[in-house]
């Protein structure tokens, strides 16, 4: 009896917060009353006890037992049975010290399920835990003269890619096998690592991560581009060990880095065991459960779901593979159940045991069916898009992977010259919404072709995983433990378990939308400005130009310039303020405050008096006309629940007085002023891009405001410091970049527009005022006086 | 001045087969609408009645034949406070060709004060609650002459109804509503009040009572019990509104503060009698080959231009009305001679009501000159002016249906209309029904700040504004059992409770729903205007 062997065990698990671990802890704890479990996990923040109750026990795996035995009694067994040591695979001695290193070693099993199982991880770090993670535990056992029985969860793949049959046996007993030594590999793997960040460094490649920071962030001063080319080079030295991992692995006749490291994280472990007894499970893919803890039961999203749920979202219409191919598939539950058998019965006498579990052997599933149920499944069960209509799935026609990849580039290149053209193009609102729509759908393919080139060559792979160690050990449980722990793979209907077990509970894991209509409920913008306008919030931080007025500081200085022309100069002046537009807008995308400072100049000499009397008729005839009414009611909300408004822009302060009443504060631009006229030097730094953030962050901290709890709203990612900082970002009208930016981060995005039926003013020039040329009158009169009127009598 | 030896007086007219297509104005643009035959009627205003020949000597003779008062010279002294008030843009409909009548009648009065040597003098546009005038607007209604003289010493201004400083309170009627004035009339030794009567609603006590009011004082009747009770506004002696202006004018004359009204009707000449716009005022069998021709061109050409651009054009067109009549004295006195010649104009007597009154709103109403003509206004020239420029019943039976032309677009001035923008998108997306919006909403957007400030400083109906003209449709919407707008955006016009109808059949076929088959119709001709006097 499997409970009996190992009651009054110690079974120390590594990786139980992942996919299989948490469903192996919930086995053990629930089918193995009398083990007691040692769990490493990387402590992270809050310690390993916090981790274990938050990423396992808090599963839904644990719900069954937990209604079983009641919340308190669960708790209680749980403190009773499971202890969490700090530690971590991916350094040399798990990093375990003091009681936990003691209790770790006090284990009578240690099942070693941790591994990075992404495809796509770094070569580097798939070497540390894959390759390295093994051996490790076994080193740390013998240097301590302990020998626990050391059960290592490994891949099917470790065969590599190749047809035919590929039985339970060592790695290098394989007529296959590639002679290398792990060692180098390791290495190699970690210079790569060195190379990668020193490459990364080069002037050459900085000063491209910042070119590239700069057309995505366009000007948002100095510290925002810093951040960004610097998360720019990280991600590129990523890429480039994932990239160095396929490459290698490939070229060793793996498919990816994982199943490479695997089979050599195999070879050190049995080369490294030394007196500590192995044995070697390996699973193939691994997928939901077959009915424990409960049918479909799945944690996370694993390989197959996101190319399923692109299939159903009509997506991706093509995936290679070869219809007759088998599909290895294999559910959870009996993976758990092998390991647990595995670890039952104890080490073979004869060395290292391997146990492979898998199901194309015996009960192969074709992925022509596979494809079928999926079909059929989701034409009776369809996902619907957000207007609530039915997603038809298409017709799978099988293509080989290089017709897919082909089809999928040009797609992607037609995408590219779009997006390149309207990048260029000075976008706003709804046209720059569109842009990013193409974005997403860029990065939809991206998506698809990294699914391609990852999973295709698995869909492709027509190895025959063996199943005889497997099945010996099967029929040597008695007929209490095949029911408890079941692993016999002949048993599942595939069609029940695709149709009825697996894609459901993939459908629910991904919060498809699976009723039709639409949605009811607020959408999400709706519950986003929801929360902007709650009365928690404490401050809301608005720019002015096109975020509240479709305006700028050049048609501002062209209408009070030409207030009091006559009417022929005003065109003139006019037309010549517009046609230095084009270098005045270059400077400004250089550099916000450099532009202002030298646009400013123009107002050198001008009449104090006069610009703030003509303020207020600006507002009026000009600005109000080209405002966005939406954003003034909104600013209105703001003040009505007791929010701070605050009007942040680098417009000069005589310009927006006349908002005045709608803000508590503002804050911008000015310029001095001597005898009654301005000088056209700017006092102070003007509050755009960081200062911008300054100058939110200064307010704030005077005011004893919480900007994680205040809300901006800005439309260029010139303002992005200040979005950034506070715990509400609108983006109102976005340009393109900014556009892209709330998109990726899920900031609210308004389409405030003008008013429809606003007046067209094609040229900022103001109305005519003052007196008219009619004779007489104007020259007798400027005030009335009774002689004076009577004169000008006709 | 009318070519013809005696101007027509309106009628009405039974459509038979031989009866053309119905000119409809549809905003900036018309409709030719055929109206069945042998239930449908339309009623026609009367042609132009013809104007004095010389309105200037007019003016001044008015002003010494005073009615129930001296003569004005005689009220003037020197070292005086002279205050004298004009209705402001709203006033007349379309805009008049200049000289503006208030320009007339204002260098009239000054020249007079000027002869007794009076220099405190102001002038005051009479807005109460509406938006300020622009200098342009300012200058085509006085003249640049006062203008100049007057402005850029801060002595020609609009009246601002929301400054602490200039607004009192004058006293309180024996009903309790609360008398509010500029303070300038108040101190002043003698207001005089310059009117132009388009509407039989317009002047009297209403000149001071409520154009040189403020929220205070106008929200006793400016509001829904009042439109209620006013069966019709247009008609004095059923109108709860003049009943309670009145009595605010009886608190204004008792507090001591001399006003010395001046008043004025003009005629029908809305389109000219020549020119490019003169078929909309001649009866459709009477227009010419050259008429119809002339017709057919400007509509086709409106059916291709942009809106904008069609406003522009309409907005431009200044009508060639010629003075009436001009009386001056006593308000009451003055006022029972002007809502005569106003009638002698405009009634046109019907013999009772129908089913389905339909109306052509054209592309102006009081409160979009130079401006954008809202939704909001939309319902309000037609449910709150045309429905109720009648006497004795309403044209159309209770219960009945009325079908409005116009396109209705969800367009809004952002700056004449900001207030309206939000209560259009707030407060009618929340309900329509007249007593909650005034109970829920009044008081929060008549008290904003942001309003107050841009009715003051610059040129924005104020915060309540939408709120009066949601009041003013009351009467018309409650005695209506559908109101349905052919052309119009639906969107819009569903948000202000209305039926969207594409056509004009159509519409009828979805009234025949409400007041049964075969309805009868009448077909409001107006502009020019007419008032139905129905028995």
């Amino acid at each position: 009896m499997i409970a009996e062997q190992l009651a009054g065990k110690r079974v120390a698990v590594t990786g139980s917060t992942g996919f299989l671990g948490t469903a192996l802890i919930e086995r053990l704890v629930r089918s193995v009353p009398d083990c007691e479990l040692i769990l490493l996990v990387r402590p992270g923040r809050r310690g390993a006890q916090a981790r274990v109750t938050r990423d396992v026990l808090k599963n839904d795996a644990f719900d069954l037992l937990r209604d079983e035995l009641g919340k308190a009694e669960f708790d209680e067994m749980c403190t009773r049975r499971i202890r969490a040591v700090a530690g971590d695979v991916g350094t040399d001695g798990l990093g375990l010290a003091g009681d936990d290193l003691g209790l770790f070693l006090s284990a009578d099993v240690i099942i070693h399920s941790a591994a990075t199982v992404s495809f796509d991880s770094p070569l580097d770090t798939a070497v540390e835990v894959n390759l390295l993670g093994p051996q490790r535990i076994a080193n740390l056992c013998n240097d301590h003269g302990v020998t626990p029985h050391l059960v290592a969860v490994s891949t099917c793949y470790v065969a590599g890619s190749r047809r035919g049959a590929a039985p339970e046996q060592l790695v290098d007993e394989s007529p296959f096998f590639v002679d290398v030594n792990w060692r180098s590999e390791v290495d190699a793997a970690r210079r790569s690592r060195l190379d990668a960040e020193n490459a990364s460094r080069s002037p050459n490649n900085l000063s491209q991560f910042r070119a590239r920071a700069q057309k995505e962030l366009g000007a948002a001063g100095t510290p925002a581009l810093a951040a960004k080319t610097e998360s720019i080079r990280q991600a590129w030295v990523n890429d480039t060990m994932v990239e160095g991992g396929i490459a290698r692995a490939s070229s060793l006749g793996f498919p990816d880095a994982y199943a490479f490291t695997k089979a050599l994280g195999e070879l050190a472990l049995v080369e490294r065991r030394g007196d500590v007894p192995v044995s070697i499970v390996r699973p193939s893919i691994i997928e939901s459960a077959w009915s424990e803890p409960r049918p479909g039961w799945i944690r996370g999203f694993r390989m197959a779901e996101p190319v399923i749920i692109s299939y159903a979202r009509g997506l991706l219409s093509e995936f290679p593979g070869v219809p007759e191919g088998v599909v290895d598939v294999i559910p959870v539950d009996m993976v758990v159940a092998t390991i647990i058998a595995v670890a039952a019965r104890g080490p073979e006498e004869s060395g290292p045991d391997v146990t492979q579990i898998a199901s194309g052997s015996a009960n192969p599933l074709r992925y022509k069916n596979l494809v079928d149920y999926a079909e059929e499944w989701f034409t009776a069960n369809p996902i619907y898009d957000e207007l609530g209509q039915p997603i038809a799935v298409a017709a799978w026609r099988f293509p080989g992977r290089g017709r897919v990849e082909g089809q999928l580039k040009r797609a992607r290149t037609a995408l590219e010259r779009t997006d390149a053209v309207l990048e260029k193009l000075p976008l706003r609102g709804r046209m720059a919404e569109y842009a990013t729509q193409l974005e997403g759908r860029k990065e939809l393919f991206d998506q698809a072709f990294g699914y391609v080139e990852l999973y295709g060559k698995y869909a492709e792979c027509e190895a025959i995983y063996g199943l005889s160690n497997l099945l010996g050990l099967w029929e040597s449980l008695d007929e209490a433990d095949q029911a408890a722990f079941g692993f016999d793979p002949r048993i599942i209907d595939w069609k029940h378990f695709v149709q009825n077990v697996h894609l459901p509970s993939v459908v629910r894991q991904a919060r498809a939308k699976t009723t039709p209509g639409r949605k009811t409920g607020p959408t999400r913008p709706e519950r986003l400005r929801k929360q902007i306008l709650s009365e928690e919030r404490q401050m809301a931080a608005f720019d002015l130009e096109n975020t509240i007025i479709a305006s700028n500081v050049v048609t501002s200085f062209a209408w009070l310039g030409t207030r009091n022309l006559s009417p022929r100069d005003r065109m003139v002046f006019a037309a010549k303020a517009l046609s230095q537009g084009p270098s005045w807008l270059a400077l400004d995308r250089k550099d916000r405050s450099d532009f202002l400072r030298s646009f400013y100049r123009n107002y050198r000499g001008a009449p104090v008096d006069q610009i703030e009397r003509d303020a207020a008729e600006l507002l009026s005839d000009y600005l109000l006309a080209k405002s966005f009414p939406a954003a003034i009611r909104r600013i209105r909300e703001h003040r009505a629940l007791g929010h701070r408004t605050v009007l942040i822009t680098g417009a000069l302060d005589f310009v927006v007085e006349p908002l005045a009443p709608l803000f508590d504060d503002i804050i911008s631009a000015s310029i001095g002023q001597r005898n009654g006229r301005y000088t056209g030097g700017m006092v102070g730094v003007p509050p755009t891009a960081e200062n911008r953030y300054q100058a939110i962050a200064d307010y704030a901290d005077t005011h004893g405001i919480d900007l994680r709890e205040s809300v901006a709203y800005a439309d260029s990612a010139s303002d992005l410091p200040m979005l950034e900082a506070v715990g509400f970002p609108v983006a109102v009208n976005p340009e393109t970049k900014l556009a892209s930016i709330a998109r990726k981060r899920g900031w609210l995005v308004e389409d405030f527009q003008k008013q429809a039926g606003a007046p067209g003013r094609p040229l900022p020039v103001a109305p005519r005022t003052g007196a008219r040329p009619e004779p007489m009158t104007t020259r007798l009169m400027s005030a009335y006086s009774p002689q004076a009127w009577t004169k000008t009598r006709r | 001045m009318s070519s013809r030896k005696a101007p027509r007086p309106g009628f009405v007219l039974d459509v038979d087969a031989s009866t053309p297509p119905i000119l409809f104005h549809h905003g900036e643009g018309f409709r030719l609408e055929r109206l069945p035959v042998g239930r449908s009627r339309v009623i026609y205003p009367a042609e132009p009645i013809r104007g004095i020949q010389d309105p200037d000597q007019a003016i001044r003779d008015a002003l010494e034949n005073t009615i129930e008062e001296e003569p004005l010279r005689a009220l003037l002294f020197k070292g005086m406070k002279l205050t004298i008030a004009f209705d402001d843009i709203s006033l007349p409909l379309p805009p008049m060709r200049r000289p503006d009548v208030r320009q007339r009648i204002i260098e009239a009065v000054l020249d007079l004060a000027a002869e007794a040597g009076v220099d405190d003098v102001h002038i005051i546009a009479a807005l109460a609650l509406h938006r300020r005038m622009t200098e342009d607007e300012l200058r085509h209604a006085v003249g640049d002459r006062v203008y100049d003289a007057f402005a850029p010493s801060g002595k020609l201004y609009n009246h601002d109804a929301e400054d602490p400083d200039g607004m009192v309170m004058v006293g309180t009627t024996e009903h309790g509503e609360e008398v509010q004035l500029n303070k300038r009339a108040v101190d002043s030794d003698l207001t005089v009040y310059v009117n132009i009567n388009l509407v039989s609603m317009d002047g009297g006590h209403k000149s001071t009572a409520t154009g040189l009011s403020g929220y205070k004082g106008l929200r006793h009747h400016h509001n829904v019990d009042t439109m209620r009770k006013s069966t019709s506004f247009m008609d004095p002696e059923n109108s709860e509104l003049h009943t309670k202006n009145w009595r605010q004018g009886d608190v204004i004359r008792n507090a001591g503060i001399k006003i010395f009204q001046i008043e004025t009707t003009i005629n029908n000449n809305t389109f000219g009698e020549s020119g490019p716009m003169a078929m909309l005022q001649k009866r459709e069998w009477e227009w010419t080959p050259r008429d119809r021709m002339q017709f057919l061109a400007m509509n086709r050409s409106l059916q291709v231009m942009p809106t904008g651009a069609k406003r522009k054009i309409f907005h431009s067109w200044q009508a060639p009305y010629e003075l009436t009549s001009v009386q001056a004295g006593e308000i009451e006195a003055v006022h029972k001679i002007t809502t005569e010649n106003t009638y002698a104009q405009h009634l046109v007597p019907v013999e009772g009501q129908t089913d389905i009154l339909t109306m052509g709103l054209p592309y102006i109403s009081p409160y979009n000159v130079n401006s954008v003509m809202n939704p909001i206004l939309t319902m309000v020239l037609g449910m709150g002016y045309f429905f109720n420029l009648y006497r004795g019943k309403p044209l159309v039976r209770k219960g009945g249906v009325v079908i409005m032309s116009h396109p209705t677009p969800w367009e809004f001035h952002p700056v004449h209309h900001p207030s309206y923008i939000d209560f259009f998108e707030q407060v009618l997306a929340e309900t329509t029904d007249a007593e909650e919006i005034e109970k829920k909403y009044e008081k929060k957007y008549a008290e904003d700040e942001w309003y107050r400030h841009l009715y003051r400083t610059s040129y924005a109906y104020h915060g309540v504004h939408p709120f009066y003209m949601w009041y003013w449709g009351t009467h018309g919407m409650e005695h209506c059992g559908q109101v349905i707008i052919v052309g119009g955006d639906p969107k819009a016009v569903r948000r202000l409770g209305f039926r969207p109808a594409s056509t004009l059949q159509d519409a009828l076929e979805m009234a025949s729903d409400v007041v049964g088959p075969q309805p009868t119709i009448s077909h409001f001709h107006n502009p020019p205007m007419l008032m139905a006097d129905v028995t």
